[in-house]
C-alpha cells in the first residue's frame, strides 16, 4: 500500500536548520526538558541562534571543537538530558569519530547529532563535503541514522527523537531544499520507509535530498512510459529491509540515489540486502564516485555526476534497455 | 589546609593498603595483564574519594544526588573494581568469574557502565573523560543540582588534544562543580612523559586555561585529604574556576619492585610475584608505624 502523500511540485524551498530550530523552541515552550550544544556553528540570526539566546541555561557553545562538543553532549546526556547537538557536518563523522563511537554510541545515550551540510551541499570543495559519513555511521552499533527528506520531516524527527531510545544522527543539507511533502499529514515512523510513488517497472530509493530528485526523475520517466516506484528511505539504520525486499520482488529492479560516496551508504545497504536474499533483482547505484569531487555549486556537481533528476532518468533508461 | 583529622588519615591509609593488596590479588586471579603501574599510583586518591569525600552510597549507586566520578584513564578500571568489591558491591569471586568471560562478562580491562552499576561512563579511549565530565557538570548546573563531578586523568593522557578543548570550555563556563584530578606519575607506556611529549609546566598551563590548581603528593594521604577538604562547596549557581588537583604520584606505588619501572605500565602476576607484592605493600604499613 502506498502511503498517501501530498507532493509539492512548486519547489518551495525550506531550510531544515530553520524549521527544526522553530520546533526546538516549541518543544521548550511546551516544557520538554532537553539541552543543546554547538561548536560555534550556529548563526545568531537563525532560529536556532535565537533559541540559544532565549534559553541560555540549556544551550552550550563549546567553541570550535567538534570532538569536545560530542563528548560534552555525552556527559549532558549522562546527567539525564536528551541532547540536541548541531555540528558542522564536514567535521562531525571524521573528526569526532571516536567520540561518536565511544562516548555516544557505546555509552548508548540520547544525543541527537544534527550534522549539517550533508553531501556536497556546502559547495566548499572536498574538505567541506560529507561523503563518507553514512559508511562510518552504519558500522557503529546502537546508532540510529536518519536523513530527513525535507525540512518539515526533519522537525518531525527532532520531536519524535525526544522519546526514541539511544543515540541518533540526523543528516541534513546546508540550507534551502525543495519541500517533498506539502504538509505533515502523512504517516512517519523512524525506521519505516515511505512509498511516495507507486510503480511496477523499477524502484528508485532515495534518502535525504535525493528523495526529491528521485521523484522528479520518476515523473520524467512516467512521461516515457516507465513507471518507477519511489521510496523515501529516511532511516538508514534501523534499515527497513521489508520495504526493499518487497520492492525487489515486486519491481525486479532497484536504483539507489544518494548524496554520498558510492561506497558504503544507502546503495551499499541495499546491495548487501539484495545479495543475501534469494530474490532476483537488477540493481544500480547512483552516487558520488570514489574520487574527491569536482569543484562547483551543488547543482552543477549533481548534474556533472548524473545525480540531478534528468541524469537519474537517463541512467535508468539506459539500464533498463 | 592542615586541619585534617589524623585518625581519618590513618584509616584511609589502612584502606589504601588493603585495596592495593586486593588489587594485586585480583590481577593475579584473573591471570591477565592489568595496568598495575597506573592502577597503584591512583589508589590513594580513589580511596579518599569513595570512602570519605564523594557523596556516594554503595547500596544505592544510582542515588540521584550522588557525586559522579569519570575515570578518563579507563585502562585503570581494576582499581575501581577492587574498591567496589571492598564496598560490598561485588565479591572478589564474582569479579573474577565475570572477568572477560564470553557469556557472562561484566568486568573487563576498560569499564562498561551497562554492566557495572557504579561506573558512570564507559571509557577506555584516552582523552574522553574530561569532555564527558564537563557535560555532566553543565547538566548539574542546568538542573540546579549540587552534586559534583570528579574526573581522574593520567598525565600521559594529557597529550590527547580533546583534554585541552575541555579544559578551555570548562574554564570558560566557570564550572566550579567540576574537579579534575591528574594522576601525574610521570611515566607512560614507553618511558618518561617528559622525554616523550612533556605536559609540563602543567600548573601554569592549567591556570592559563582558567583553572585553579592544587598540587599535592598524591601518595600521601594527608595531602590528598587536605586537597579534597579544601574544595569549596559545590553550588550550581555559583560560577567560579574549576579545580584541578595535580596529584604527583609514583607509578606502581606501594610495590617496591614496580615503583617507577616503565615495564610495569601493564603486566600480570605470578604466584611468587603476588606474594612479593603483598609483602612489599604490607611493609609500607610497617614503615609508617
Amino acid at each position: 500500500m502506498t502511503t498517501r502523500v501530498t507532493l509539492n511540485f512548486d519547489e518551495i524551498l525550506s531550510s531544515a536548520r530553520e524549521v527544526y530550530g522553530t520546533e526546538l523552541r516549541k518543544m521548550a515552550e511546551e516544557g520538554l526538558e532537553f539541552a543543546f550544544t554547538c561548536s560555534d556553528n550556529v548563526a545568531p540570526s537563525s532560529t536556532v541562534g535565537k533559541f540559544m539566546a532565549d534559553y541560555p541555561d540549556r544551550c552550550f557553545n563549546v567553541g570550535i571543537a567538534e570532538a569536545n562538543q560530542v563528548g560534552v553532549s555525552a556527559g549532558l546526556a549522562l546527567s539525564g538530558k536528551v541532547v540536541f547537538s548541531q555540528v558542522f557536518g564536514p567535521f562531525l563523522p571524521l573528526r569526532a569519530a571516536d567520540q561518536i563511537h565511544a562516548d555516544i554510541a557505546y555509552n548508548d545515550v540520547p544525543v541527537r547529532l544534527i550534522g549539517t551540510h550533508a553531501g556536497v551541499t556546502s559547495g566548499g570543495g572536498p574538505t567541506h563535503n560529507v561523503i563518507a559519513d553514512l559508511a562510518f555511521y552504519r558500522a557503529v552499533p546502537n546508532l540510529t541514522i536518519v536523513c530527513p527528506a525535507d525540512a518539515n520531516q526533519c522537525a518531525r524527527v527532532v520531536r519524535e527523537s525526544m522519546v526514541y531510545p539511544g543515540p541518533m544522527v540526523i543528516r541534513i543539507a546546508r540550507g534551502a531544499e525543495p519541500d517533498v511533502y506539502a504538509d505533515n499529514d502523512y504517516e512517519f515512523k523512524i525506521g519505516k520507509a515511505i512509498k511516495v510513488k507507486e510503480g511496477t517497472d523499477l524502484t528508485l530509493i532515495g534518502t535525504g535530498s535525493s528523495v526529491y530528485w528521485s521523484f522528479k526523475a520518476a515523473e520524467e520517466l512516467a512521461k516515457q512510459g516507465i513507471h518507477a516506484r519511489v521510496l523515501d528511505m529516511h532511516t538508514i539504520k534501523p534499515f527497513d529491509e521489508e520495504a526493499v525486499l518487497q520492492a525487489a520482488s515486486e519491481t525486479g529492479c532497484i536504483v539507489t540515489v544518494e548524496d554520498h560516496s558510492i561506497n558504503g551508504g544507502l546503495g551499499g545497504a541495499v546491495a548487501e540486502l539484495i545479495a543475501e536474499s534469494s530474490i532476483p533483482c537488477r540493481f544500480k547505484r547512483i552516487a558520488l564516485p570514489d574520487e574527491f569531487c569536482v569543484l562547483g555549486e551543488p547543482d552543477e556537481v549533481y548534474r556533472y555526476y548524473g545525480m540531478a533528476p534528468e541524469g537519474i532518468a537517463e541512467t535508468v533508461k539506459d539500464f533498463l534497455k | 589546609m592542615g586541619n585534617v583529622d589524623i585518625e581519618l588519615v590513618t584509616q584511609l591509609e589502612d584502606k589504601a593498603i588493603d585495596i592495593r593488596k586486593d588489587l594485586c590479588t585480583y590481577i593475579y586471579r584473573i591471570a591477565t595483564a592489568g595496568h598495575l603501574g597506573g592502577e597503584l599510583s591512583m589508589v590513594d586518591v580513589a580511596v579518599a574519594l569513595y570512602y570519605k569525600y564523594m557523596n556516594y552510597d554503595p547500596t544505592n549507586p544510582e542515588m540521584p544526588d550522588r557525586d559522579r566520578l569519570i575515570l578518563s584513564k579507563g585502562h585503570c578500571g581494576e582499581t575501581l573494581y577492587t574498591i567496589y568489591s571492598d564496598l560490598g558491591m561485588y565479591t572478589m569471586d564474582y569479579m573474577v568469574e565475570h572477568f572477560n568471560t564470553l557469556a557472562t562478562g561484566k568486568f573487563s580491562m576498560h569499564p562498561n557502565r551497562k554492566y557495572i552499576e557504579a561506573i558512570e561512563a564507559s571509557t577506555g579511549s584516552l582523552g574522553h573523560g574530561l569532555p564527558i565530565a564537563t557535560g555532566l557538570a553543565l547538566g548539574a548546573r542546568m538542573s540546579g543540582e549540587k552534586w559534583r563531578t570528579f574526573c581522574i586523568l593520567g598525565d600521559g593522557e594529557l597529550q590527547e588534544g580533546t583534554n585541552w578543548e575541555a579544559f578551555m570550555a570548562a574554564g570558560q563556563y566557570q564550572l566550579g562543580n567540576l574537579v579534575a584530578i591528574v594522576d601525574k606519575n610521570d611515566l607512560q607506556m614507553s618511558g618518561n612523559t617528559a622525554n616523550t611529549v612533556t605536559v609540563d609546566p602543567l600548573d601554569e598551563k592549567l591556570k592559563a586555561f582558567g583553572w585553579d590548581v592544587i598540587e599535592i603528593n598524591g601518595n600521601d594521604m594527608r595531602e590528598v585529604c587536605e586537597a579534597l577538604e579544601s574544595l569549596p562547596e559545590s553550588d550550581p549557581h555559583v560560577r567560579r574556576k574549576p579545580v584541578c588537583i595535580i596529584s604527583n604520584t609514583v607509578k606502581g606505588a606501594g610495590v617496591a619492585f614496580m615503583e617507577n619501572v616503565v615495564g610495569w605500565h601493564a603486566g600480570s602476576l605470578s604466584k611468587e610475584k603476588l606474594e612479593e607484592a603483598i609483602e612489599s605493600i604490607e611493609n609500607t604499613r610497617k614503615v609508617r608505624q
